[in-house]
């Protein structure tokens, strides 16, 4: 068992032919991905990576078993992407695209939520079920299959905490990278009820960072409705307030943000908070024994 | 993207907002010749810069005289303005703004934000304007009204009518105060703004609402379809250092350590800054050099890490990905020597083909240590930069 995705799920992509689609795409074949099909406007007809391609998600859907998206489509025309692959009442939409303008993601969230379509992303780094399915840019080798689930905000930090759950015998289940941005299609709460529910995920660990209250919120959440162990890492205790650090979310406004709010209603919510980068891992031993 | 206060009145007067007569002077001269332009024998002037409590810094003056107005001008200009939300260098004043004065019978504030929980466009008011707004939010959120936009009907008039009413505006002012919230939120919403604020919007004598200062932030992702806003890009109001970062695709933020921090991707750069401090050191900066680690994103990176004197050690920590570490460690060594960089510099690889990496930095003959472990790599480089090493 997983989350979102596994070895049955069948992919759709969006900006198929771009020098990231298909560099990422035949990853994602390499990896054993069910990839069907590719959806570029004008190129419908033509064949890449031996694959057809479509000039319309609604042709894909029509003419492949396809159910879940990723979008590598560059962020000026990543607007009109996602509201496609919604409107064709896709189950799942992972956008990997990075500079999404916020009033942008701002319409395609309200509309997603509107036709009951989960979209994951942008800015981020896509989803993985280990020997199974692999969607989005995430390096292949650090992940096995296992019963941890893991959901970050961040890049490469998912890619160290998915090391050190390996490095210490563990696997994941499913990771889920929410992506960066102020405005994410799927956040903490929504991925983190999905762990709850999945027979096979036996803890959770949680990647976040400053910017935003959806860590104290997720806090809120876990207290009441969570009974699996949470681990939880809080990037940006150094960060200066008012500063943009990197990623288009992680700014303390307002005084609001910081990790050690974000830590603090993580350790009220019983969460087994990490503040040392380099024992993710160990936590998880300890907490797991 | 920050704009200046005479870049945001000039946006506003072409949405209809009313702004004060005024423009903006780089020179003494300029300043006097837009004061006789306005006309009267009282002005107000106010420093240009991206940062708050101008006030309090003495950078607005009421003027009542074209030689007080010189002074001002002369005072400031080509100088620095320290104020409570700058840094302890300040921000510099390349430019006043020369406006005609007000005379205010009260003062209120109005905002629009993208609230994140709501997933909204939300436009706050309160009659508690002219003063620091999250202070007014912290003590007595009473005072704060909020409207939420829907982001398919947009702003709508009954959503003004009730926040001014709530304000408690009367007669003509309620029809203004309807107009100035209309066309706020078509602002925002047209020129992708991520924060537009009037603090104070003031009922003057003559009894008219007037947005008496303006603040307009711009979603920096979405100037692709605002070519004629990236203009008013102002690079004197930031960091040098983070000028030329921008120029070569890193982001780049400047901090008060001694340890040069390199990173690839934005949430392992800030959990290596914390790592530094949890560790004894302090963090000289954030720095992503981006997932692709190119051999010129990181000579660039080396040179704008050390044209800080305040760095001693330069910590590099890469999570190879999908680009081999052994690549990355070539482009290393040849930056480094490229740059002739002569601090110590210690380097935590993990991933993609990260023993590999680590074997290019033995066999370099540099002052490179490859650290087996992230703790370790934390430890050298507090090491390194307390001399230790």
């Amino acid at each position: 068992m997983s989350i979102l995705i596994d070895k049955n799920t069948q992919v759709v992509c969006q900006g198929f032919t771009g020098s990231q689609g298909t560099f990422h795409s035949q990853q994602a074949i390499a990896y054993g991905t069910k990839l069907v099909c590719g959806v570029v406007p004008g190129r419908g007809g033509q064949e890449h990576l031996g694959l057809p391609v479509f000039n319309t998600v609604s042709d894909a859907i029509e003419n492949t078993g396809a159910t879940v998206s990723v979008i590598y489509v560059p962020a000026p025309f990543c607007l009109d992407s996602i509201l496609e692959s919604i409107e064709a009442r896709l189950e799942l939409v992972v956008c990997i695209t990075e500079g999404l303008p916020v009033l942008d993601m701002l319409k395609a969230k309200a509309y997603a939520d509107l036709l009951g379509v989960r979209v994951v992303g942008p800015n981020c780094p896509g989803v993985i079920t280990p020997g199974e399915c692999k969607i989005g840019i995430m390096p292949a080798e650090i992940h096995r299959p296992g019963k941890i689930g893991v959901v970050s905000r961040s890049g490469t930090l998912t890619y160290e905490a998915v090391k050190q759950i390996s490095d210490r015998g563990f696997g994941q289940s499913t990771c889920v990278g929410i992506g960066g941005d102020p405005i994410p299609g799927t956040n903490f709460i929504d991925v983190i009820a999905l762990f709850e529910q999945d027979v096979e995920t036996e803890a959770i660990v949680m990647v976040g960072e400053i910017g935003g209250t959806a860590e104290e919120e997720t806090a809120e959440y876990i207290k009441h409705n969570v009974s699996k162990p949470v681990i939880a890492y809080i990037a940006g205790a150094t960060a200066p307030k008012g500063k943009r650090m990197g990623h288009a979310g992680a700014i303390i406004a307002g005084g609001k943000g910081t990790a050690e709010e974000k830590f603090t209603a993580l350790d009220r919510a019983g969460v087994s908070t990490v503040r040392d980068l380099a024992q993710i891992g160990d936590a998880l031993l300890d907490t797991l024994g | 993207m920050n704009l200046h206060e005479y870049q945001a009145k000039s946006l506003f007067a072409e949405y209809g907002l009313p702004v004060s007569t005024g423009q903006a002077a780089q020179t003494s001269e300029e300043a006097v010749a837009t004061a006789q332009k306005l006309g009267g024998t009282r002005w107000v002037a106010k420093v240009q810069v991206h940062a708050g409590g101008r006030g309090k810094a003495g950078g607005v003056k009421l003027i009542d005289s074209l030689d007080d107005l010189r002074s001002f001008a002369n005072r400031w200009l080509g100088n620095r303005l320290v104020s409570s939300q700058t840094d302890s260098l300040g921000q510099l004043v390349s430019c006043i703004y020369v406006e005609s004065v007000t005379d205010i019978e009260q003062e209120f504030y109005l905002g629009v934000v993208i609230d994140r929980s709501s997933r909204r466009v939300i436009v706050m008011s309160s009659g508690e304007g002219g003063v620091d707004i999250e202070s007014v939010a912290a003590a007595t959120p009473e005072k704060i009204l909020r409207c939420s936009i829907d982001p398919f009907l947009g702003a709508q008039a009954y959503q003004a009518r009730t926040m001014a009413f709530q304000l408690g505006v009367h007669g003509k002012q309620v029809k203004q105060f309807i107009r100035i919230f209309m066309n706020l939120c078509e602002l925002f919403h047209k020129l992708d703004c991520s924060l537009v604020e009037i603090n104070p919007l003031v009922l003057t004598s003559s009894g008219d609402l007037l947005c008496l200062d303006a603040k307009v932030n711009i979603d920096s992702n979405a100037l692709f379809r605002h070519p004629r806003l990236e203009y008013m890009a102002d690079p004197t109001q930031l960091d040098e250092r983070e000028v030329q970062a921008a120029k070569f695709n890193l982001s780049y933020v400047s901090l008060d350590g001694d340890i040069g921090c390199m990173v690839n991707g934005a949430g392992l750069a800030m959990g290596t800054m914390d790592l530094v401090k949890l560790y004894g050191g302090n963090p000289a900066n954030f720095l992503d050099v981006g997932g692709g680690v190119q051999k010129e994103s990181v000579a660039e990176a080396f040179k704008i890490l050390l044209s800080d004197e305040k760095v001693k050690t330069v910590l590099i920590n890469i999570f190879g990905g999908i680009v081999s570490c052994e690549i990355i460690a070539k482009g290393i060594v040849e930056a480094y020597r490229g740059v002739g960089v002569q601090i110590p510099v210690v380097v935590r690889f993990d991933g993609n083909s990260a023993r590999e990496g680590r074997e290019v930095f033995r066999h370099s003959g540099l002052n490179i240590v490859a650290a087996n472990s992230l703790q370790e790599a934390a430890q050298l480089a507090v090491s390194a930069a307390k001399g230790e090493v």
